[in-house]
């Protein structure tokens, strides 16, 4: 258990802690509490994903239907509570909402993980979308288009000061919540059954020998996950006072995923990193363009292509050169590579922000002319603006091949030192 | 009678269409191991390019053109996308096609907005084939299964009577000795990708009309695509085919049927207490949820799928 709580790992859980707390003092702003109440459920949803595909090589597509399951008993439990409970009840829900998301992993965990790679991916696919299509179907339950809504303040008198009203409050709680959850999961996987999970995710057949059940292995991980899931939605459920059927679709089954694998799936901190990304990503791109989707996708694309160990496995890579004494070598090239990087991108966002100016309509309304780029007013009936556009991405294209190249020699060359090192 | 014999019609037409788009995601898959998240995408910007070209040149190019188009798209994804991501590992290809789909489905919207064009049947096809206890067949339909069953032998044809048909079922199998022999393997697969992506723009190109295109087109008969080939068998063609047909009537037939699950119970002599929701629930409401039962149940039962030869 020392390895567990050495000073070290606690210092650095304290740490996390202190700044989730602080945060909500420095930013007081309404728009960067909700943010930061976002990326607080999502740490728990994508960490929870993860201990399916990181930790047990369980690739999901439909980890939404936990988490989904999970917001609405929650809600409904909130809403049969009703005027007679205490707030100290309320910020109990969240568990009766990872109950839920656990007793559906129970149920639906029996039949998924039967078998494990391309079967369960495909399983877990079709129980997604089967979930998903009977929210439309029992409308009583699930409520239909408009969702079930609720008020998380319920009680006359507070509880220890709190009624959970004020953002702040449900922030704090949301905060709780995580850190238990994630303190939770990261000594899971130094359970035995954590460790099973990851020799079932390498190594099955050996894992069989040694005389454990693969099977037995990947159904309790689901059935955790299911847990922590439900915890997640549960959140949701507090924070945003209304649950609708989006939340256990394949869409927010595809976002977790997403989160996860950016984040890096090999590291336990990498679905942390994820979430927050993708959180502030959503909401601060989000917020400047309609084309955030198509941003997000192409760097999702770029990310499975260039580093499919996701950011966890690159900030790794930079500690341990770090370590040798070779970031220092480094660092110009980055530097270098970094400047046509940036026209490239400059040139892309300038072709796909007119673009959508011109044929979706954005903005005034359809065939707009006129639209504004990074600062710049744009006539779009004009040639001019594409062809600077097309020339700055070409021209980034170029340099970022030419620089990029040498960047390559030279980061070959510090794995190679870094590698032989080792040796 | 009547109604059997038009949704049979209706059912075959549908499982037909459903059979272009499965054929070709079964042929990736067993040839490449990759389960192409992005194969409806195709399909999607098949119904797209082929809207496109009606508008300009009008139906009867596009019908050629645009699943070239969507043909070239795809060689050009497994040459400079699939090919990389493959060094990664199966996570990384399955992640890439997922992150297509997504990708797609966006520059749909970029390009095309995020409401369904008007894309029609041409004139020519528009119009009465026979009439069959007094509802009409139309041209369309019959045009459709056309096209269907002329890929379907082409396709036949291909694979069984074609050198590069044996080449590619010999790569299926051994992929290292027909290297061996000396055939460019990677080029096959990049072949398949293109071919099979092609025949999902294919389908798109007439499904567009008969049905509807818009940005959503593709994430609704996606998972139905994987539904059907995971009850067929995951690389068995004929398996595809006979669960095309089979999810195509389960669809046409219990969108129609009236009959509440109290009913059915009725039927077997079982009387059901009053009431619940579930029990009230018609068939036609429990449509959308049939193929994924059945999906289920196969992968529970028969995981190889009804013809497959392998698990998974």
């Amino acid at each position: 258990m020392s390895s567990i709580f050495s000073r070290g790992r606690l210092l650095l859980w304290g740490a996390c802690l202190v700044v989730a707390i602080a945060l909500p003092l420095v930013f007081k702003s309404g728009f960067m509490l909700s943010l930061l109440c976002q990326i607080g459920i999502m740490v728990v949803f994508a960490l929870s994903y993860n201990m399916l595909l990181g930790q047990t090589g369980l690739l999901s597509f439909g980890h939404a239907v936990y988490y989904g399951l999970g917001a609405f008993i929650t809600m409904h439990t909130l809403n049969l509570i009703g005027k007679d409970g205490s707030p100290l009840v309320v910020a109990l829900l969240p568990l009766v909402g990872g109950l839920a998301g656990m007793l559906a992993g129970v149920v639906l965990g029996y039949v998924t993980t039967k078998k494990a790679g391309t079967t369960f991916a495909m399983i877990s696919l079709g129980i997604g979308e089967l979930v998903a299509a009977c929210a439309l179907m029992f409308p009583g339950f699930f409520g239909g288009e408009g969702g079930v809504s609720g008020n998380r303040v319920i009680a006359k008198q507070a509880f220890l000061g709190f009624t959970w009203g004020p953002q702040v409050e449900m922030y704090g709680l949301i905060v709780a919540w995580a850190f238990l959850a994630t303190v939770a999961m990261f000594a899971l996987t130094q359970t035995p059954l954590g460790r099973m999970a990851n020799a079932v995710r390498d190594n099955p057949e050996r894992a069989e020998f040694v005389g454990y059940d693969t099977q037995r292995v990947r159904y309790l991980m689901l059935i955790l996950s299911g847990l922590f899931a439900g915890i997640a939605g549960g959140l949701t459920a507090l924070n945003y006072e209304i649950v609708t059927a989006e939340t256990l679709n394949a869409h927010t089954s595809g976002v977790v995923l997403l989160m996860t694998f950016v984040g890096g799936i090999g590291f336990f901190y990498g679905p942390i990193i994820g979430a927050i990304l993708i959180s502030v990503m959503q909401i601060v791109i989000g917020g400047m363009t309609h084309a955030w989707l198509l941003y997000f996708g192409l760097f999702f694309l770029f990310m499975v292509l260039m580093a499919p160990g996701g950011i966890a496995s690159v900030i790794t890579v930079q500690h341990k050169l770090w370590q040798a004494g070779l970031l220092g070598r480094m660092l110009p090239h980055y530097l270098a590579t970094a400047l046509p990087v940036l026209v490239l991108l400059a040139g892309l966002v300038g072709l796909i922000e007119m673009g959508y100016a011109l044929l979706a309509g954005e903005g005034v309304g359809a065939g707009d002319t006129a639209t504004k780029v990074m600062g710049m007013q744009l006539q779009l009936n004009a040639p001019e603006p594409w062809a600077a556009a097309l020339a700055t991405a070409a021209l980034g294209l170029l340099l970022t091949r030419w620089i990029g190249g040498r960047t390559r020699v030279a980061w070959n060359a510090a794995l190679a030192a870094l590698h032989g090192d080792k040796a | 009678m009547e109604f059997v014999v038009i949704s049979l019609l209706n059912g075959i037409t549908y499982g037909l269409l459903l059979f272009m788009l499965s054929s070709g995601l079964t042929l990736i898959f067993s040839m490449m191991g990759i389960l192409n998240f992005a194969h409806a995408s195709f399909y999607m910007l098949g119904a797209y390019f082929a809207y496109q070209i009606s508008t300009w040149v009008g139906f009867w190019p596009g019908l050629l053109v645009a699943p070239l188009l969507v043909g070239a798209v795809g060689a050009a994804v497994e040459r400079y996308g699939l090919r990389r991501a493959h060094r990664f590992g199966h996570v990384a290809e399955l992640l890439f096609t997922f992150g297509l789909a997504f990708l797609v489905e966006e520059i749909v919207h970029l390009i095309w907005g995020k409401v369904a064009v008007d894309y029609r049947i041409p004139l020519e096809l528009d119009g009465t084939l026979f009439t069959l206890f007094d509802t009409s067949f139309p041209i369309y339909k019959g045009f459709m299964m056309l096209v269907s069953v002329g890929m379907l032998v082409a396709l036949y044809m291909l694979l069984t009577r074609t050198r590069i048909g044996l080449i590619i079922q010999a790569a299926l199998t051994k992929p290292d000795m027909v290297e061996a022999l000396g055939h460019n393997v990677p080029r096959i697969f990049m072949l398949v990708f293109g071919g099979g992506t092609a025949l999902a723009g294919l389908a798109g190109v007439i499904g567009g009309n008969a049905f509807v295109t818009e940005p959503g087109m593709a994430a609704a008969v996606g998972s139905i695509v994987f539904v059907v080939v995971v009850v067929g068998g995951l690389g068995s063609l004929t398996g595809a085919f006979v669960a095309s047909l089979l999810i195509g009537c389960i669809q046409t037939f219990s969108v129609a049927m009236t009959l509440s699950i109290t009913d059915v119970f009725a039927l077997i002599g079982v009387a059901l207490p009053e009431g619940s929701q579930v029990a009230r629930l018609t068939i036609t409401q429990l449509a959308p949820v049939l193929p994924y039962v059945l999906m289920v149940a196969i992968l529970i039962f028969r995981p190889r799928g009804l013809m497959g030869a392998r698990e998974s």
